[in-house]
């Protein structure tokens, strides 16, 4: 700190220096106490940050970068990457290549790390994971030359796209994951191409994700429209009870809800009982409504409906109704009253009920895996299923980061479009 | 100093109980779970005084998983599928179990002779037998369907289909159904036309299937009407229809066997107490014992024998055994090199025609 010293700018204008009691320039004393303030305030919420930082932060960042780093087969086979280093992508493998191979299918044997490479390695070709530890076994007693040995205990080492596998693996950072998660695999020669038209899943998929997730916020904001409507109109005393049947839901368990759509739903559940009962329907043609996409939207559009009420009412409670009572003295039709001077107003809300309900429904989980049957799967149970039974976590977190720049790149866009300061949450 | 180090390590490790006096043994749940506890828990904690932890999860081999490679194991022993064992083996996850404990059979034939074969591998020792089965209601299903054909006779046996959201068995039934004989079922599989056969099977029948996930999903689908038939494992329907009186038949013929086997994560925090408790719980009569509970096969032979009255003292347990010789006409052993390869290709293509 400089305290004392005068600035040299004023006092060549010769103008009187603005100081304290105690002689410092005002201005620095302004800035020691402001940085105090700073640092007291700093100091308040770093208990919240590092929390932020080590729950949130870091498991998040740490699971994002298995989708492009999966040491599993570089680690494992540092003579292959020596000589994948030396020979340029097209090479034959050689004697020297099968050399390595086999150096390092006996180092993986005796540290029990055949299965962790061939996984890797599976990952991208199919077949090759019992090919490791069939041939790591073998691999004790082979001897010179190298290629012929291996040939012996399985031709498929022959496989150019095998080693072209290996070699891309043979970095600990990929791109393959995130090929894979667009349905893109690459060929023999490095080349990205499209994967057998019956093994495309997930491109599909995320389109789906998207339509029906936009589907369902659509559904809530033409239910929940009215709703909210009717809450900010009625006198408090009729408002205030029917808050609590939207609130009623809201604080039940989730499954509670699920579950009950359920019963009502399925083909001997209650809503098929009574179209039986009247005559609508006949016995043996129950409806299907639960285990497919229809299960799935009705189960989430009830979930979802709170979110989009709440945000509607807190922006429609203070709308000032003289506007629209202007409007009609001025000759415009209730129509167009509500049209050019009510909805207007609603927007903020809008926005606000609609991105929450549409970000809550692109990662929805656990209602489509209950309701959801066959048709009605969203992507988080893909990479719900790659965390829990294929245990190809990479590709999971590849599937999530894709997911998370959807939504960033559609919240840049709402941004771009609406505004993200006319967003009003309550 | 080691003292209060492993005092505070263990005070800080949120154990509850964290003395070697208690094994954690995470299993499957519901009546599969109790079988354990009943015919190893108990006596296991009656006979040493080692008090047991139960846990259940919906597939153990996950949650084995993500412990060991963060560092923080809590399970002692878990009760995993073959292929799982086979795998997490490779990958390094499980502690090497050492054959020669386990205890010979009473005639005195030593463990590895006694045990089924290939029901211990280097990591795991099997516990049991178990079997993927069709399985029908006979309040909704008229007539008797004899054959996993008739699985896939909707016009013969109109009604919903139950069947495992999963490619693993439900292709090889799939092809079985199609006329393809159990012993030649993989060999067909290894090709793209036997899949592709599978899959226009599967074809035949895909709007009328209702996908379950759990294991306690089948019953509860049969008993509602839901489905008039579905797949399912062979214990959960005997425990339905002898335990709770359900209307349930199982059709052996086209069954898929597999092996529950324990293992042992790597760093088990009570590894000896858990080797102990495996040892106790496959010798020939704990095994036996476990076969009265629900109708799992033991993985040893001599346990055959032993194999008495199911727990109401009534139903004789060994012709709902699938290993019993009338069940066996049909039979598929799961191929778990098969599936250790080609489990993420066939799901994905199985995710993609369940979405087509």
């Amino acid at each position: 700190m400089t305290d004392a010293v005068a600035d040299p700018i004023s006092s060549a204008r010769g103008q009187a220096q603005l100081t304290t009691a105690d002689g410092i320039p005002l201005k620095t004393a302004l800035a020691i106490a402001q940085s105090k303030a700073r640092r007291r305030a700093f100091l308040l919420v770093l208990p919240l940050l590092a929390f932020v930082l080590i729950t949130f932060v870091a498991p998040i960042g740490q699971m994002l970068y298995r989708s492009v780093h999966n040491p599993a087969f570089s680690d494992n086979a540092p003579a292959l990457a020596v000589w994948f280093e030396a020979n340029p992508t097209g090479t034959e493998p050689d004697e020297a290549a099968y050399e390595a191979l086999v150096s390092d299918l006996r180092a993986m044997r005796e540290n029990k790390t055949q299965g962790v490479a061939g996984t890797r390695i599976n990952y991208d070709l199919a077949g090759s994971r019992s090919l490791f530890t069939s041939t790591a076994r073998k691999s004790a007693k082979m001897e010179p030359p190298f290629k012929e040995a291996v040939l012996d205990a399985d031709e498929d080492w022959a496989d150019p796209q095998l080693w072209q596998v290996m070699r891309t693996a043979s970095s600990a950072y990929t791109a393959n994951f995130y090929l894979a998660a667009l349905d893109r695999t690459r060929d023999e020669n490095g080349n990205i191409v499209r994967v057998n038209e019956n093994r495309r899943l997930y491109v599909g998929n995320f389109i789906k994700t998207m339509l029906l997730s936009a589907l369902i916020t659509g559904c809530c904001l033409v239910l929940g429209y009215p709703i909210a409507h009717l809450l900010a109109t009625l006198p408090l005393r009729h408002s205030n009870l029917l808050m609590i049947f939207v609130l009623l839901p809201f604080w039940t368990s989730l499954l509670v809800r699920t579950t009950s759509w359920i019963v009502l739903l399925q083909s001997q559940g209650v809503v098929n009982d009574t179209l039986v009962a009247v005559g609508v329907v006949a016995d043996e043609s129950r409806i299907q409504m639960i285990y497919n996409q229809t299960g799935t939207i009705v189960a989430m559009v009830h979930i979802l409906l709170p979110f989009m009420v709440l945000p509607l009412y807190s922006v429609m409670r203070p709308i000032n109704p003289s506007y629209v009572r202007a409007a009609r003295s001025l000759g415009a039709t209730s129509w167009t009253a509500f049209r050019r001077i009510y909805v207007p107003q609603t927007v903020p809300g809008m926005g606000a009920g609609g991105l929450l309900v549409f970000i809550l429904a692109v990662g929805y989980y656990i209602t489509p895996a209950l309701v959801g049957g066959a048709s009605g799967q969203l992507i988080s149970n893909f990479i719900a299923f790659h965390m829990q039974k294929s245990l190809n976590w990479s590709l999971a977190a590849a599937l999530a980061a894709l997911l998370l720049a959807c939504i960033l790149l559609l919240y840049w866009l709402y941004d771009r479009l609406i505004g993200i300061d006319n967003l009003k949450l309550g | 100093m080691k003292m209060t180090l492993i005092l505070t390590t263990a005070l800080t490790s949120m154990s509850f109980a964290a003395s070697a006096q208690e094994v954690t043994v995470m299993s499957w749940g519901g009546a599969y779970t109790k079988s354990q506890v009943e015919a190893y828990h108990k006596p296991f904690t009656a006979e040493t005084g080692i008090t047991i932890n139960s846990v259940d999860s919906d597939n153990p081999a996950t949650p084995i998983k993500a412990q060991v490679e963060a560092g923080n194991v809590t399970v002692d022993v878990a009760d995993v599928e073959y292929s799982d064992a086979i795998r997490l083996c490779d990958e390094g996850l499980l502690e090497e179990i050492d054959a020669s404990m386990l205890p010979a059979a009473p005639d005195g034939m030593s463990a590895a002779d006694d045990f089924i074969e290939g029901a211990i591998t280097d990591c795991a020792v099997a516990n049991i037998v178990w079997s993927t089965v069709m399985a029908y209601n006979t309040e909704s299903v008229d007539g008797t369907p004899t054959t996993i054909a008739d699985f896939f006779d909707l016009e013969k046996f109109p009604g919903k289909r139950g069947l495992r959201k999963s490619a693993k068995a439900t292709l090889e039934m799939a092809l079985m159904a199609d006329g393809v004989a159990a012993g030649d079922v993989y060999a067909a599989m290894e090709t793209d036309e036997g899949i592709d056969r599978a899959f226009a099977k599967l074809d035949t029948i895909k709007d009328d299937i209702v996908w379950w996930e759990a294991g306690a999903q089948p019953p509860q689908l049969l008993a509602d009407g839901e489905v008039a038939m579905s797949t399912a494992y062979n214990g959960r329907i005997f425990n339905a229809a002898v335990g709770e009186g359900q209307p349930f038949e199982i059709v052996w013929d086209g069954q898929i066997l597999d092996f529950d086997l324990f293992v042992v994560p790597k760093g088990a925090p009570n590894k000896e107490a858990a080797m102990q408790f495996i040892s106790f719980s496959t010798d020939t009569q704990r095994l036996a014992d476990q076969a009265s509970w629900i109708s799992y096969g033991p993985a040893r032979k001599s346990s055959g024998a032993l194999v008495g009255k199911y727990s109401d003292g009534i139903t004789d347990m060994a012709p709902h055994m699938p290993t019993a010789a009338a069940n066996l006409s049909n039979a598929l052993v799961n191929n778990f090199d098969f599936w250790a390869d080609r489990d993420a290709e066939l799901n994905e293509r199985f995710n993609a025609w369940l979405a087509s």
